[in-house]
């Protein structure tokens, strides 16, 4: 067994009292896809949003490399974890090479970019498939585009923690698989991935694990095939659901009867 | 192909053209004006010509470019800060409260400290006042966000306007004239010492803003895009607003509140240079100057006797062209 990369115990939030999440507890090593479902308002991306050190009044323990999230300095923690948003709003006429670039930001003191954070950047846009619109203004994208460029710029950071929020709501079928394989590409060199997703057939076959949450509470957190049954999917999502046998091994989740 | 991405060199370009833009104006302007002025004199020192050159010109023309660019660079540190390009340096209430003070000054007839107007010191105490207003209203702990810090911002404002309005409704014919010309806000000759300590204020500030210009990039995206990205975002919001408000203050203890140019400039500069903090920051401060002390060269010239206060100036120069601007839509940067 790897140690463990990322580790919550017993973590809970609350926002002005009313409690959005407790008692959530996994070990995640480096190497794993772990995805997080559950339906609206189960307190996904507050447990996100904690592992990534934006909530740093979190109950509970969560340790990043063995040290509280909230001890770490910010630019330091940059440098080892990455974060995207379910989406980003933009006031200005950012460019999108721009926007992909301050991934850099926690790297080097000096005012520009290095030749190092330039190739970083080229690098992600590639692997996100959107070199084609790096200097067009990022208001002006697609969703799905802006989606592709923020992935792009959480790459470029060279994490080894990567947590996504809802990373392909906005993604066409073949960018979602795009997007999806690159993880699972970047989960084989070593980085550790953390997803939120409602897409329950992506986590299937795609995640290492699945982290159930429902009403703020941990419901279970193991391999796929133990933990998302059509029992289970029943209990939370209130869905029926059959599996279907995929001709290669796993299953497709059909909703519906 | 012509990139978006900052390299050194298209710094350099671009810093050149707006420091070139900005020195030709502050050699320029002060030659012009009601009085013609033989440049052969002035070198050879001969009065009236050397004085009004170097007493009433040339003080004038720094002024207005120290203040210019201040009141540029803080609107592009509060719209950054609120995420908002309609943000500008009044947005938070810090000139409001300066105005108060010049207006409490005026009604009650204070009088001069030493060789500093009254008005001036007046207007740094409500400055103050309001700033600290502001940072207690809107902070929860060591914590703000922007949006605490736009409601109180906005609050502070709108009451210091209200206690305004009142005192200007009881006041004198001759105290509401002075008030009416306080708010107009102008560019006036001051003394070089004036003019030195507003420097010695306004470039450290400017310069602590440059440098964390990449962090202001991240800022400008959002809190936890900033954050998640190394920047540790409230201590930087709270040293922003401080910056901020700071250079607006002092600017707007000696010149009255100058509008249009903190929201203008930005956007304009936005539209040719892209909205990386790095060029913004400086070419806002050198173009912002420049445009002040273009405007206020005509405001004293076109009507001559009267000095037309110079806000009505950058609105009526700056307003057709900035629409022009948006009607041209560029597809790609300058320079």
């Amino acid at each position: 067994m790897v140690t463990a990369l990322l580790e919550f115990h017993e973590t809970g939030f609350a926002y002005n009292g009313a409690r959005v999440l407790e008692g959530a507890t996994a070990a995640l090593a480096p190497g794993e896809l772990v995805a997080i479902v559950g339906p609206n308002g189960a307190g996904k991306s507050t447990l996100l949003s904690v592992c990534a050190g934006l909530r740093p009044s979190y109950e509970g323990a969560c340790l990043y490399a063995g040290k509280e999230v909230r001890a770490w300095s910010r630019r330091e923690f940059a440098r080892e974890a990455a974060f995207v948003p379910q989406s980003l709003r933009m006031e200005f006429p950012f460019t999108c090479e721009q926007v992909v670039l301050m991934g850099r930001a926690p790297f080097g003191d000096g005012l520009f970019e290095r030749e190092e954070d330039f190739r970083e950047a080229e690098r992600a846009m590639e692997l996100t498939d959107c070199a084609a619109f790096r200097n067009r203004d990022f208001r002006a994208l697609s969703g799905g585009e802006r989606q592709r460029v923020v992935l792009a710029s959480a790459i470029a950071q060279r994490p080894r923690v990567l947590l996504l929020d809802e990373p392909t709501t906005f993604l066409d079928l073949k960018h979602q698989l795009l997007i999806y394989g690159l993880l699972r590409d970047l989960r084989n060199q070593g980085v550790l991935v953390v997803t939120v997703t409602h897409d329950l057939n992506l986590a299937a076959s795609f995640a290492d694990r699945v982290l159930i949450l429902h009403r703020g509470r941990q419901r279970a957190c193991g391999a796929v095939d133990e933990v998302l049954t059509p029992a289970v999917i029943r209990d939370i999502f209130e869905v029926e659901c059959t599996m279907i046998p995929q001709p290669g091994g796993g299953r497709w989740i059909a909703y519906g009867r | 192909m012509g990139g978006s991405a900052l390299t050194p060199a298209r710094f350099a370009r671009i810093l050149a053209v707006c420091g070139g833009a900005c020195l030709m104006v502050l050699l320029v302007a002060p030659w012009i004006g009601p009085a013609h002025v033989d440049p052969r004199k002035v070198m050879a020192g001969i009065a009236p010509d050397t004085q009004i050159f170097f007493q009433a010109r040339l003080t004038r023309v720094l002024l207005s470019v120290l203040a210019g660019g201040a009141l540029a660079t803080a609107g592009v540190i509060f719209q950054a800060l609120l995420r908002d390009s309609l943000a500008d340096p009044y947005t938070l209430g810090i000139s409001s409260g300066a105005s108060l003070g010049a207006v409490l000054a005026i009604c009650f007839g204070w009088r001069d400290a030493g060789h500093l107007p009254a008005v001036w010191i007046a207007a740094l105490m409500g400055a103050s006042a309001a700033l600290l207003m502001v940072i207690g209203l809107a902070s929860h702990g060591r914590r703000v966000s922007s949006f605490s810090l736009l409601m109180s911002g906005v609050t502070v404002n709108t009451i210091a306007i209200a206690v305004i309005l009142l005192l200007q409704s009881v006041a004198s014919f001759g105290q509401s004239f002075a008030i009416n010309r306080w708010l107009m806000g102008s560019i006036e000759s001051v003394e070089y010492s004036t003019i030195a300590g507003l420097a010695v204020i306004v470039l450290p500030v400017l310069i602590y803003a440059w440098r964390g210009a990449r962090s202001w990039n991240l800022m400008a995206a959002g809190e936890e895009w900033a954050s998640t990205r190394g920047v540790a975002a409230s201590r930087f919001m709270w040293s922003g607003f401080l910056a901020g408000s700071l250079i607006t203050g002092t600017v707007t203890v000696i010149t009255g509140p100058v509008g249009f140019l903190g929201l203008i400039v930005p956007h304009a500069l936005r539209l040719w240079f892209g909205a990386d903090h790095r060029i913004l920051l400086p070419a806002s401060f050198l173009l912002g100057g420049a445009f002040l002390a273009c405007c206020d060269t005509v405001a004293r010239t076109v009507m001559s006797p009267v000095d037309i206060p110079v806000g009505v100036i950058t609105a009526m120069l700056g307003g057709p062209f900035f629409l022009w601007l948006l009607r041209i839509r560029q597809k790609r940067y300058w320079l």
